[in-house]
């Protein structure tokens, strides 16, 4: 296998800079593996290629120029189909959108091209981002590279999926309610939820906007953080994106990786564990506590009792601002339009395009979400549910009131078989019963690789959760954490994904 | 729709009836750009040329406040004598609509920027009525729909309609009443003047063109009538599509003869939206909705809340014009003017012009003859505001001191005055370039008045007989030579020297 595609960002970009290798061969290398395996692992709706060849080349004319480039400039990566892209298909993973070309690119997009990074491609992802699997797109799902017949996580299994595939070192995702972490979780990658407010949702196709939060996907926690610094920061074109300098996190990867946690005050979720969690992935989570500790962190459990009602009231909130949100796919100035035969009124196309266009899921939530809004029920559903949230916040200040990080598992369970939760939506919706607290009160969450579970041997996820704008904290028992864990292993956890056939399935 | 009204004689309904008002009136603003984004602000641009991903609803795009809007706001709260909130919101009011980008409209439901206020309007015979204000609060407006290939431009019989998202998100204010009772008959009278103050009060704060016929000022009028012994108030309807001064008098007085008429008749009268005709003075059913529409309004999670400090509100405050009725009480004052003199000045659109042209050197009286007497005509000549004809108060007091040092006559000037507004030349340009100018020079007169002897010798020896009432013909006769560039004292003066 190409050395290249197995490389680190942070490797590919210090090789890049001094010439070692051209971001062309990079580009073209991972162009490549995408040709060879994204047959079986359909972990992208659209390859750029000459998008990605283009920029790659105008790094390495930069370089050889002497212009002064970003640290990840030539490295490339992969985006989730839910950002927009100035002249390249954007389909969130949805049949409405199909053939829609935006005319403008999303801030995420600008900042990445801005820092000479190599967009790739699209990811695919659950339509809407709704589901923890990705077999809700549209365009057929995405596996998980660990094993061909299991989901990859979702909304953005493809681009958690495309990182263990060795198909780009980098990859953007957006999490609502655990749709960065979970994927990262079970493919054995690190995905992190920025702060609310930390990266602009500007040309983010919003699926719910009080909790929508774009973030970066990657093989290692320096990795991570490189690119966390690359897309985040303050945009007037976003209103609720915090005008603040953005927290350090490059640089706690760094201190976090000297694998010194003496100081760090780290609380254990009593909520999350007991029934319905697998026990191979509760005995990771313990041993991952039991490293922090080793490290030098203290360890203390913490009760946050309202996060027991935080996936119903996810429910409701998010399906509620959902329903308005997709109100715009109307068939009047974008994407498909069905029944236009000169016959029927634009009421009734609205109505046959969006019966069309939108998958099951989106239906289902968009009724969920119109239902909590109507008049004489809001103040039941969409009411409670947000002094849910309020309650939700207030047990996260009195937790971070004692302790530095909270950690949990990711996710209940391991990668579960495709097809196995898709007439069963509750059980699906419970993948997301330990990240969605983080998104209901805005702040920072990621996971990071536990390693595998031993009933199974597939990968675990570890959710270190921080305070709002405390991002750097929890990359910095992450990285220390990361080289423990490697070091009790003797490899990196992704280094255990299996060779991918070439063959197309 | 071409139903036949049943309508009560207006003095029946007073004697029957006590009608209620609510008036909501939406003003568009004239910031530069639109409310969410930074697209230009324009009346009347080429169809879809200002707009971008946001006022679009494009995929992804988000919405910015536009501060000065939010300033304008808060400005007309305090005109209105408002509470201006603390802290609020905006929230999404959901219905379908394609010319509604998003299917959602960003506006604001419970928690309004301006609330508790109250305006008072001056009727017609001088004295003054208030109106309690409910509420003013920010929205987007929306695009527009043309219908095409129906008979009256309605959606219904069209055959395809074509949309203009331009208009989308431009800012608007929205300034609703508290229910207006105890108006009697005078109802659509305070209706009208009611739109009158609101529309002069939003003029002097220079927040929005106030142009009813372009819609950047509409009136939603909302009419009910109550029997004279009830205690609730009867069933409202709601007419749209007024787009002036008198129509939102006649309209409110259709409503209540037709609507006395249904009640006198046993019947009832149906909630729902009605349409105003400016050409029958009609109001006619518009679509009625089996149900009631349900907005499922929420605090829009788009944009964050807005909380105008103290400071910045009593900044604000301190930057309110003197109010329309406030100036108009001065002027009356110093111009020592009677009602009737004011009256005109105010309908005529004129006191602005007219102080200017003050403030330029001309007195009250010889300002008011030229804007309220003369130019009006030429205005409505013109089919345009007397505040957008080609000439300025500074350039009408240099014609009125052309006037008082005798250079020019009133029947010069009015011609000066005239090319002026043909050609936005400057007066004195005018006066120049065409010859306009008084004949002072005493030798070519006393040519002229030699000629006209000549040619009129029977009349020469008439004055010279002592009847000097003669000299009339001559002076004519020369005030034609001279094209009426002569002073005509001047040159009877001469006729009488020369025969005597």
């Amino acid at each position: 296998m190409n050395s290249l595609i197995r490389s680190t960002a942070a490797e590919l970009a210090a090789k890049i800079a001094s010439r070692e290798v051209s971001a062309v061969e990079v580009a073209q290398a991972h162009l490549d593996r995408i040709a060879e395996v994204d047959g079986a692992v359909n972990a992208f709706l659209h390859v750029d290629t000459e998008g990605a060849l283009d920029a790659a080349r105008k790094v390495d004319d930069d370089i050889a120029a002497g212009v002064q480039v970003g640290p990840l400039a030539g490295v490339p990566v992969a985006l989730k189909d839910v950002l927009t892209t100035e002249g390249v298909p954007t389909t969130v993973g949805s049949k409405i959108l199909e053939g829609w070309v935006p005319p403008y690119d999303a801030t995420v997009t600008r900042r990445l091209k801005e820092a000479g990074v190599v967009i790739l491609g699209k990811t695919n992802m659950d339509e809407f981002a709704m589901g923890s699997s990705t077999e809700n797109s549209a365009y057929g799902p995405t596996r998980n590279p660990w094993d061909l017949d299991r989901i990859p996580g979702g909304s953005g299994g493809g681009s958690a999926a495309a990182l263990a595939a060795f198909e780009a070192p980098l990859s953007i995702g957006t999490d609502t309610g655990g749709s960065i972490r979970q994927p990262g979780a079970v493919t054995g990658t690190v995905g992190v939820k920025p702060t609310y407010g930390g990266v602009s949702r500007y040309g983010l196709v919003a699926f719910s906007s009080s909790l929508d939060q774009a973030g970066p996907c990657a093989r290692t926690v320096l990795d991570a953080a490189l690119l966390h610094e690359v897309i985040a920061g303050y945009d007037p074109m976003d209103s609720t994106s915090i005008d603040a300098p953005v927290p350090p996190v490059v640089a706690a990867a760094r201190e976090g990786a000297n694998g010194d946690l003496s100081g760090v005050r780290v609380g254990v979720v009593t909520q999350f564990s007991g029934e319905g969690y697998q026990p191979g992935v509760l005995r990771s989570f313990e041993a991952a506590v039991a490293q922090l500790k080793q490290l030098g962190a203290e360890v203390v459990e913490v009760s946050c009792p309202s996060f027991d009602y935080a996936l119903p009231a996810y429910y409701l909130i998010a399906p509620s601002e959902a329903s308005s949100n997709l109100a715009r796919f109307d068939a009047m100035r974008y994407g498909i339009r069905v029944g236009d035969d000169g016959t029927r009124s634009a009421e009734e196309v609205m109505s046959l395009t969006r019966e069309a266009g939108f998958g099951p899921e989106v239906k289902r939530r968009i009724m969920i979400g119109t239902y909590a809004l109507s008049s004489g029920y809001y103040d039941a559903y969409y009411g409670s549910a947000q002094k849910v949230r309020t309650l939700i916040s207030r047990d996260f200040e009195a937790a971070f009131a004692t302790v530095d990080v909270l950690v949990s598992p990711t996710t209940p369970t391991t990668a579960f078989p495709i097809g196995e939760r898709t007439d069963d939506p509750i059980a699906m919706y419970k993948a997301d019963l330990c990240t969605i607290p983080a998104n209901l009160a805005g702040n920072a969450a990621m996971s990071v690789p536990s390693g595998l579970s031993d009933d199974d041997g597939l990968p675990v996820g570890l959710q270190i959760m921080a305070p709002a704008l405390q991002d750097h904290r929890m990359y910095r028992v992450a990285a220390a954490y990361e080289v423990a864990r490697d070091a009790a292993l003797g490899a990196t956890v992704i280094s255990g994904v299996p060779q991918l056939a070439g063959a197309s399935r | 729709m071409t139903s036949v009204h049943e309508l009560m004689d207006y003095a029946e309904v007073i004697e029957r009836f006590d009608p209620v008002l609510g008036l909501e009136v939406h003003v568009e603003l004239h910031t530069n750009t639109k409310m969410f984004c930074g697209c230009a602000n324009v009346f009347g641009g080429e169809p879809n040329t200002q707009v971008c991903p946001v006022c679009l609803g494009m995929p992804g795009a988000l919405p910015a406040v536009n501060g000065k809007a939010v300033e304008s706001a808060i400005r007309i709260g305090l005109a209105l004598n408002c509470e201006i909130a603390e802290w609020c919101r905006f929230a999404r009011k959901n219905y379908f609509y394609p010319d509604m980008p998003k299917n959602f409209q960003t506006s604001q439901y419970d928690e309004p920027i301006a609330f508790n206020g109250f305006l008072d309007v001056t009727l017609d015979d001088g004295s003054l009525f208030r109106v309690e204000i409910e509420r003013a609060h920010m929205e987007e407006d929306t695009g527009k729909s043309l219908h095409v290939g129906g008979s009256d431009g309605r959606i219904h019989g069209a055959e395809h309609s074509l949309l203009d998202y331009n208009r989308a998100g431009v800012p608007l204010i929205e300034i609703v009443t508290k229910p207006i009772t105890g108006t009697g008959e005078r109802a659509p009278e305070v209706a009208r003047a009611y739109v009158t103050a609101l529309r002069d009060l939003l003029k002097a704060l220079d927040v929005s063109d106030v142009r009813m016929d372009q819609g950047s000022l509409r009136c939603d009028a909302n009419v009910s009538l109550m029997a004279k012994d009830a205690t609730e108030f009867g069933t409202r309807t709601e007419t749209k599509n007024v787009n002036s001064l008198r129509s939102v008098e006649r309209a409110v007085r259709f409503e209540m003869t037709r609507q006395a008429a249904v009640l006198a008749a046993g019947g009832t009268v149906t909630q729902e939206t009605r349409h105003f005709d400016e050409s029958t003075g009609s109001t006619s059913s518009g679509r009625t909705k089996e149900t009631a529409e349900d907005y499922r309004y929420f605090p829009e999670p788009d944009l964050v809340p807005i909380a105008p400090s103290r400071e910045w509100v009593e900044e604000l405050r301190g930057t309110l014009p003197e109010l329309p009725w406030e100036r108009r009480k001065r002027v009356q004052q110093e111009w020592s003017l009677t009602d009737a003199e004011l009256r005109d000045l105010v309908n005529a659109g004129a006191v602005d012009l007219v102080t200017a042209t003050v403030e330029a050197g001309a007195t009250p009286a010889e300002a008011r003859s030229w804007w309220v007497a003369y130019l009006t005509k030429e205005a409505n000549n013109r089919g345009v505001e007397l505040a957008e004809l080609t000439i300025t108060p500074a350039q009408i007091a240099r014609v009125i001191a052309l006037v008082n040092a005798g250079e020019l006559t009133n029947k010069l000037a009015r011609e000066v005055v005239s090319v002026v507004l043909e050609t936005g030349d400057e007066p004195e340009a005018v006066v120049e370039a065409r010859g306009l100018k008084v004949v002072s020079d005493d030798s070519v007169l006393e040519r002229a008045v030699d000629e006209a002897l000549a040619a009129q010798p029977d009349v020469a020896a008439k004055i010279r007989d002592g009847k000097v009432a003669a000299a009339g013909a001559i002076v004519g006769a020369v005030m034609k030579a001279t094209k009426g560039q002569a002073d005509a004292k001047r040159v009877r003066e001469l006729v009488i020297a020369r025969c005597s």
